[in-house]
């Protein structure tokens, strides 16, 4: 087996690298800000499907919007977020310090090298427009081509999202496609600059299991075509499992443990992913117990974001006095990494 | 089972439902074309007692009229309801009126069913001031009392609804809906919306409340992930009608109607998803 350096020279560098990322919320005059993201560290590699699970409050929004460069001006930022870039093809990479960039070359990655879909492609896209004009409206805005280009590049991603009646699709207005064919729609709108990155927050969200299995096929289908790396939020474990690569576990704004999802879903070792996996049936100790759900007793209290100790302490099940210090991310293997002093229990 | 349903009263349910109809229509726009809604199309079902009976089905399917019929917010077009051997619907204005305390609902959207401008107390408090059940003094203690029950602390009986999170003000719409000794708790969708630890924390609270008081649960859901895990008895409702019913092993384990196939098959593959995550490792 290669050694660890080895495998550092061998491998490609990541897409994106997160370091110390923190993000906080102005409340109001005079007051600390509310913090929403403390230290997260993150690699995105070309091409993986990375999936963030967490339930609200964990900061996973907030972490996509630090990477579109989507945050409030009445947020405080810290640490960094590299973006590898390429300028012209002939030039070596780049890495880029996504949080401070300007808006005018924001404006050239966002839609074309980064792409987001959102959670209610009803509400995100104009009611006003004809769905194929918005597809090409991205296209408008990225590169200089003819109409004639462009409605055939926009038809031909709508071809590939799985759209047999392709002219009836471009010809409509929102309202008049299912709910099923605007997730789709939106699938082909963040896509159609082929970017490297995608961010998707909770995109099936709102839809039964029938149509969100429908629905994570056409994007892994997409995401394999068009080779980009893929950012996948939710706060369902069960959509992960046989779709993404690696998982990130977020818990009240730090990330908590992370590594691939066959090996993270099989051997969780952070209390609060045992905790939450174990609700699923199918899961290692799912089912009752003594007639109750094996939960997480407690909440999240808003109080809590400010510890200087481990973020999970109040809720935990396994803690003692030396989890009221701040838990480093441990490596376990490879890939697996996780913030407790006391995984191994 | 329908017409012998109609033919006598039930002697085990605690709630039967046969044949009930409902038909929502709305006058027309520009074109003065009539808009029909059949949500209920003769549909029967049991309610055993001291159970958690869970009402699935997609959207559109009926569920919520349904639960509304029962709980007589809604009036059904045709059919029957009885209620501990009574006859709910159809029937006077007064019977329904003593009858209504017994059946308590619990909605969705906890942040808009809860008047914002109420305190917590005054939320829990107002059926019983409605009902005239004890002095002011009396019914703020009492109020106190169903938080502490829930799991709130009586020391945040002052805040407004909003300063509590979703699963708090989730416990909050419990603890008023309890606070008249309910034989049935309706929950609509109570659930979804949720965080899914809280999600089980709520359905740990019922199953504690239902030993507590000997309650009957109807539980409208569309997930089945959580509520599989703890419904004695499921209920699948397609187009209008209940399709299928059986306890939880019969409705998951062998579904004989395609809309519950469907359903069941939806929860394993949650399962095989775990499954497969696994022997990935494995190999």
């Amino acid at each position: 087996m290669a050694t660890q350096t080895d495998l550092v020279s061998i491998a490609p560098p990541p897409l994106i690298r997160i370091r110390d990322l923190t993000v906080g919320y102005i409340a109001g005059h005079g007051q600390p800000p509310a913090p929403a993201l403390h230290k997260v560290a993150l690699d995105i590699w070309p091409g993986e499907i990375v999936g963030i699970l967490g339930e609200s409050g964990a900061g996973k929004s907030t972490l996509a919007g630090s990477i579109l460069g989507l945050l409030p001006t009445s947020s405080t930022r810290a640490g960094s977020i590299c973006f590898q870039s390429q300028v012209a093809p002939n030039q070596d990479l780049q890495m880029q310090n996504l949080l401070r960039m300007g808006e005018r070359r924001w404006q050239s990655i966002r839609g074309a090298r980064i792409a987001m879909i959102f959670q209610e492609p009803g509400l995100s896209l104009n009611p006003v427009m004809r769905v194929g004009d918005q597809i090409a409206e991205v296209i408008r805005a990225h590169r200089s081509q003819s109409r004639a280009v462009r409605k055939q590049g926009c038809e031909e991603i709508l071809r590939e999202v799985g759209f047999a009646d392709v002219q009836r699709i471009y010809r409509a207005y929102p309202h008049q496609l299912s709910g099923g064919e605007l997730h789709r729609v939106a699938i082909a709108q963040a896509l159609v600059c082929r970017p490297e990155l995608v961010i998707a927050d909770e995109p099936t969200r709102a839809l039964d299991v029938k149509a969100q299995g429908e629905i994570l096929k056409v994007l892994l289908e997409m995401q394999r075509n068009v080779g980009s790396a893929l950012i996948f939020i939710t706060h369902n474990p069960a959509l992960l499992a046989g779709f993404a690569d690696r998982v990130v576990i977020m818990y009240a704004g730090r990330v908590v443990e992370q590594g691939p999802v066959g090996q993270v879903f099989q051997r969780p070792l952070h209390p609060y992913t045992k905790g939450l996996l174990r609700l699923f049936p199918g899961s290692q100790d799912a089912g009752l117990s003594e007639g109750r759900l094996p939960g997480i007793p407690g909440t999240l209290r808003t109080a809590d974001y400010q510890t200087s100790g481990c973020i999970f302490e109040p809720r935990c099940s396994v803690r003692t006095a030396v989890c009221r210090n701040e838990p480093f991310a441990e490596q376990v293997s490879d890939d697996h990494r996780v913030s407790c002093f006391h995984y191994g229990n | 089972m329908g017409t012998e349903a109609t033919a006598r009263a039930p002697k085990t349910a605690l709630v039967r439902i046969a044949a009930l109809s409902k038909r929502y229509s709305q006058a027309g726009g520009l074109m003065g074309k009539r808009f029909v809604v059949d949500a209920l199309r003769g549909a029967d079902l049991d309610i055993a007692p001291g159970c958690l009976t869970a009402l699935v089905g997609g959207s559109g399917s009926g569920k919520s009229t349904l639960a509304k019929c029962v709980a007589m917010l809604e009036k059904a077009d045709s059919g029957e309801i009885w209620f501990e051997g009574n006859t709910i619907w159809p029937g006077t204005s007064k019977q329904l009126s003593r009858l209504r305390p017994k059946i308590q609902m619990v909605f969705q959207d906890s942040a808009s069913a809860l008047n914002p401008r109420l305190s917590a107390a005054q939320i829990v408090a107002e059926p019983l001031e409605i009902q005239n059940l004890g002095k002011r003094s009396q019914l703020r203690e009492r109020a106190c009392e169903l938080m502490t029950e829930v799991g709130l602390s009586p020391d945040w009986a002052d805040r407004r609804p909003l300063e509590f999170s979703g699963g708090q003000r989730q416990r909050l719409a419990i603890a008023r809906a309890i606070a008249l000794k309910p034989a049935l708790l309706i929950l609509d969708e109570s659930l979804s919306g949720l965080d899914l630890s809280t999600q089980a924390q709520i359905l740990n609270l019922l199953l504690d409340l239902q030993a507590a008081h000997s309650l009957t649960y109807l539980l409208i859901s569309h997930d089945l992930t959580l509520v599989g895990q703890v419904a004695d008895f499921i209920a699948v409702m397609h187009q209008g009608k209940i399709v299928e019913t059986g306890n939880r092993q019969q409705v998951l384990g062998s579904p004989q109607h395609a809309h519950s196939k469907e359903l069941a098959a939806s929860v394993r593959v949650v399962e095989e998803a775990y499954r497969t995550a696994r022997v990935g490792i494995e190999r």
